[in-house]
C-alpha cells in the first residue's frame, strides 16, 4: 500500500512538475482536465430505497408482546428448560400472538388450491406473489407443485395513534401499589 | 330532524355491546343492507383501534397513570372515563378503579341506580359513577363513534332501537330510555333480546315463513355474559297473514357465561392449589380466559378429551414462570353439565338457598346456577299461556310445549351445551307424548341481538313481519287496606291492577275505577308487584291473597303532588293511570279528579 501511496515530499515535486507541464503542454493538459471532470458515461441511476416505518413495526411488537408475551419469550434462554417448561410458555405466545396477528390483519392465502396439488401459472403470472423454484427454465406457462400456498395480507388495521405516543415504549414496565 | 337513512340497532350489554347498521335506501323487503359497526375504541395508551364488540366496561383512571393525551379517542381528546377492550385488561390488574356490570347494576332494585355507587369496592379517591351514567356511558361512546365514522349524518336523527332484557322490570326500562337520553339519543325505542334474536333469525332466513306454521311455539333461550333470559313466542295467522306474537318471558336470572368460565377456573385453579401452586386474581382471569378457550374446543368436538392450558407469569421470566394446568373433559362435564345444564326432570325447581344475613352489598346473582331447572320452572309457570290464543290446543301435561328453540348468546358457541338442553328439552317433550323441537339454526351468537334490534328498527318503518307483545306482566299497585291500628301487626295490603298483560307501545290502559287518597306536598310510596301469568285481569282488578309464583314484589314507586294549589297536608282524590310509550316504556301517573291534573309517578324508587 505504502508503496503505490507517494510521500509527501514525492508529491511536492510531483506536483510542481505537474504544474508546468500542464502549463505549457497542451495534450498533458487535455489528460488533466479529464482526470477532474466525472467520466463521460452515465452513471447508473440511484435506487430510491424507502424507509419503512418504524413506529409500525414497533406498535406490532407491542401488541406481540401485550397480547403474547412475545419478546418475554425470545429473551428467554430456551437452553435452560424442559421441553415441558418451554411447551407451557410457547401456548401462551401462541394463543396471544395468534390473537394479535388477527386483530391487526385479514390474513389471506395467495393460492387457494390445496398444498401438494399440480397448478399451473399463466403467461402473465404475478412473480411479487407467487416465487418459482426447483428447475426454473423456458417460459411460462409453468407447470409445478403447489409446496406452499403463500399468505396476503387482505387488509391491515393498525391502531391509529394519538398525538405525543412514543412508539419505543413496546411495553411499559410494570410497578404494583 | 331529518328524515333517517339508517336503522341502527344497538345491543347494551351486560360485558359487550355491538351497534348494527342498516341503510335504509339500499334495503329493499327482505333484501337488507346490513352491517357491524366496527367501534373504536382505546387498546392501549396512545392506540384506538375498531372492533365489533365495545366491552362493557369503564375504568377509572388516576391522573397520574398515564400521560397526557394517551386515552384520546376521535371525538374526544380526554375523555373522563376509558372504555372498551383497555378498560378491561386494566381492570385485571387495578379492579378497584373497574365499573363492570352496570347492566346488572341498573336492574337492582336495592340499590339508587343514580347515585355514584361503581365500583362497588373503589378507593375514597375515586370518583364513582352511577349505574345510570355508566350505562349513558357506554350508548355515548357509541353515539359518538357513529357520528365520527358518518360526517354529515347524525346516530339521533336515525330510526334508533337499544335492546333491553326481556326480564327488566318496568324501572329498569325507564332507565335505560333515561340512559338513551343522557347519551343523546332521545328518541331510541326500546326492545327485548330475545325478540331481536328471533328478528335476526327471520333476517338471515331465507323463506323464514315456510319454517313456521300457526301454532308453533318458539322457546327463545338467550345466554349471554352474565344474565339468562328467556321468553315464549307463539306464531300466529291474522288474515290469512303469519303473525307473530311473544307470550311469556322469564324471570331476571344473573347467570351467565362468565358465570361458567369463571366457575372451570376455581376448579382448575383449585386442583393447582392441591399441587401448591397458588393463582392471583390476574392469574386466575387468564385461566378464566382459557378455560372459555378450552370449553368451546371440548365442546365443539375440535379437542379430544383434555385441554391444555397456559397460565402467564406477570414478570419478564415467561418460561419457567408459567403455570400449566389441564383441563380435563371430566372436570368440564362436572361443572359445566351437572353445575349449569344438570339433567332433570322438568317438574324440578330452581333452589332458593338462604343466605347468611350479612350479605355484602352486591348483585342479586341467580342462587340456583342449574339454567335447566330454571328453563322448567319457567315452561310450568307458564303453562296457560297460550290458552286463549286461537289456533292452539289447550294445555296438556304438566308444562307448556314449545315447539321450536332458538339459541342465542356466546354461551352457545359451544354446540354441546345447545345439544345438551335440546335433548332435555325432548326428552321432557317426549315424556309428555309431545313431538321434539324444531330448531331455528343459523344464528350469529355475538351481533344477532344488535343486527336484530336494527332489522326492527327497518320493520318498523314499513313492511315486513312484527312480533308484537306488550308489556310481558300485569302490574299491580299495593293499596292498604283502611283497619283499626294493631300494634305490631301490619295492615293488609290488596293489588290493585293498573297496566293488565299485554299492553302494548302507544296504549294508555283503561283508569281502574278505584280512587285514592294522596297527600299534597309529601312523597307517597307504594309497594309494586308484576304477575307474568296473571293474563286476565283488567285495570281496577283487586287481588286480596296472591301466592308467590303470581305476583313477585318490584321496587317501590313513589309519587310527589307539589303543594301548588292546594295546601301541605291535604288529601286529594287521585286515580290512577297508565300507559306505554311508543318507545317502550311505562308510564303511571295519578291524576286528580279535582282540576284533571297529572302527576309523574317515579318508577325507580330506592326501596329500603
Amino acid at each position: 500500500m505504502s508503496a503505490s501511496r507517494p510521500s509527501f515530499f514525492v508529491r511536492f515535486s510531483l506536483a510542481f512538475a505537474a504544474f508546468f507541464r500542464t502549463l505549457f503542454d497542451a495534450d498533458f493538459a487535455a489528460g488533466v482536465r479529464d482526470l477532474r471532470l466525472p467520466a463521460p458515461e452515465p452513471e447508473p441511476e440511484p435506487v430510491p430505497l424507502r424507509e419503512a416505518d418504524a413506529d409500525a413495526a414497533m406498535q406490532l411488537l407491542a401488541a406481540l408482546q401485550r397480547k403474547g408475551r412475545f419478546l418475554d419469550f425470545l429473551g428467554e434462554d430456551v437452553s435452560s428448560f424442559s421441553d415441558a417448561d418451554i411447551g407451557a410458555a410457547a401456548r401462551v405466545v401462541h394463543d396471544g400472538a395468534k390473537l394479535a396477528v388477527a386483530e391487526l390483519f385479514d390474513l389471506v392465502p395467495i393460492r387457494s388450491e390445496q398444498e401438494g396439488s399440480e397448478i399451473e401459472l399463466e403467461a402473465d403470472y404475478d412473480a411479487h406473489a407467487v416465487r418459482i423454484v426447483g428447475d426454473v427454465r423456458g417460459q411460462p406457462p409453468f407447470r409445478g407443485t403447489l409446496s406452499h400456498a403463500g399468505w396476503r395480507v387482505a387488509a391491515a388495521h393498525l391502531p391509529k395513534l394519538a398525538d405525543g405516543h412514543d412508539a419505543c415504549v413496546v411495553a411499559p414496565a410494570e410497578v404494583e401499589l | 330532524m331529518s328524515s333517517p337513512s339508517y336503522a341502527i340497532g344497538v345491543d347494551l350489554g351486560t360485558t359487550h355491546s355491538a351497534l348494527s347498521e342498516i341503510e335504509l335506501d339500499l334495503s329493499e323487503g327482505e333484501e337488507v343492507a346490513q352491517q357491524m359497526f366496527s367501534v373504536p375504541q382505546s387498546v392501549a395508551p396512545f392506540q384506538v383501534e375498531a372492533r365489533a364488540l365495545l366491552p362493557s366496561f369503564a375504568y377509572i383512571p388516576h391522573e397520574r397513570e398515564f400521560p397526557a393525551g394517551s386515552l384520546a379517542l376521535p371525538w374526544n381528546a380526554n375523555p373522563p372515563l376509558l372504555l372498551g377492550g383497555l378498560a378491561r385488561d386494566l381492570g385485571a390488574k387495578t379492579p378497584t378503579r373497574l365499573v363492570s356490570s352496570a347492566k346488572s347494576w341498573l336492574c337492582h332494585p336495592k340499590v339508587d341506580r343514580r347515585a355514584p355507587i361503581l365500583p362497588v369496592d373503589a378507593s375514597e379517591d375515586v370518583a364513582r359513577i352511577s349505574p345510570l351514567e355508566a350505562s349513558a356511558a357506554y350508548l355515548a361512546h357509541l353515539g359518538q363513534a357513529w357520528d365520527a365514522a358518518h360526517p354529515g349524518t347524525k346516530l339521533s336523527d336515525q330510526e334508533l332501537v337499544i335492546t333491553v332484557p326481556a326480564s327488566f322490570d318496568p324501572a329498569a326500562r325507564e332507565l335505560t330510555a333515561q340512559a338513551a337520553v343522557l347519551a343523546g339519543m332521545p328518541g331510541a325505542t326500546l326492545l327485548e333480546e330475545p325478540q331481536a334474536a328471533l328478528y335476526a333469525w327471520i333476517a338471515r332466513t331465507p323463506h323464514f315463513r315456510s319454517q313456521l306454521t300457526p301454532g308453533d311455539l318458539i322457546l327463545v333461550v338467550d345466554v349471554g355474559g352474565g344474565t339468562t333470559d328467556l321468553s315464549l313466542i307463539a306464531v300466529l295467522e291474522e288474515e290469512g297473514r303469519l303473525a307473530l306474537s311473544r307470550v311469556a318471558v322469564g324471570e331476571h336470572i344473573l347467570l351467565g357465561g362468565d358465570n361458567m368460565d369463571l366457575a372451570l377456573a376455581h376448579a382448575v385453579g383449585a386442583e393447582l392449589r392441591a399441587e401448591g401452586k397458588m393463582l392471583d386474581p390476574w392469574q386466575l382471569r387468564a385461566l378464566a380466559h382459557g378455560c372459555r378457550a378450552g370449553k368451546e374446543a371440548l365442546l365443539s368436538g375440535a379437542a379430544e378429551s383434555d385441554y391444555p392450558l397456559a397460565i402467564p407469569s406477570r414478570g419478564r421470566h415467561l418460561i419457567g414462570g408459567t403455570l400449566r394446568a389441564t383441563l380435563r373433559r371430566q372436570l368440564l362435564d362436572r361443572v359445566i353439565f351437572d353445575g349449569f345444564f344438570p339433567v332433570v326432570p322438568v317438574d324440578s325447581r330452581p333452589r332458593h338457598q338462604e343466605r347468611g344475613a350479612l350479605t355484602e352489598l352486591g348483585l342479586p346473582y341467580a342462587r340456583d346456577a342449574a339454567i335447566t331447572r330454571h328453563v322448567a320452572a319457567f315452561l310450568h309457570r307458564q303453562l296457560d299461556a297460550t290458552a286463549e290464543l286461537p289456533g292452539f290446543e289447550s294445555a296438556r301435561g304438566t308444562f307448556l310445549h314449545p315447539t321450536a328453540v332458538l339459541f342465542n348468546g356466546g354461551v352457545f358457541k359451544a354446540p354441546g351445551l345447545m345439544d345438551r338442553l335440546r335433548d332435555l328439552l325432548d326428552s321432557w317433550l317426549e315424556a309428555d307424548g309431545a313431538p321434539p323441537l324444531r330448531v331455528l339454526e343459523g344464528a350469529d351468537l355475538d351481533h344477532a341481538v344488535a343486527r336484530g334490534a336494527a332489522y326492527y328498527g327497518y320493520v318498523k318503518r314499513g313492511g315486513g313481519v312484527r312480533i308484537r307483545g306488550g308489556t310481558a306482566q300485569a302490574y299491580y299497585v299495593g293499596v292498604e287496606q283502611a283497619m283499626p291500628a294493631i300494634p305490631g301487626v301490619d295492615p293488609p295490603v290488596r293489588a290493585l291492577c293498573v297496566a293488565p298483560f299485554g299492553l302494548e307501545e302507544g296504549m294508555t290502559a283503561d283508569e281502574p275505577p278505584q280512587q285514592l287518597g294522596l297527600v299534597v306536598g309529601e312523597s307517597v310510596r307504594f309497594r309494586f308487584f308484576g304477575s307474568s301469568v296473571r293474563r286476565e285481569d283488567v285495570s281496577g282488578s283487586v287481588l286480596e291473597r296472591w301466592t308467590d309464583e303470581e305476583l313477585s314484589e318490584l321496587g317501590a314507586i313513589e309519587a310527589t303532588l307539589p303543594a301548588d294549589g292546594a295546601s301541605p297536608g291535604d288529601v286529594v282524590p287521585v286515580r290512577l293511570s297508565a300507559r306505554v310509550t311508543e318507545l317502550g316504556v311505562l308510564e303511571l301517573s295519578a291524576i286528580s279528579l279535582e282540576g284533571e291534573r297529572r302527576y309523574t309517578i317515579e318508577l325507580d324508587v330506592r326501596s329500603d
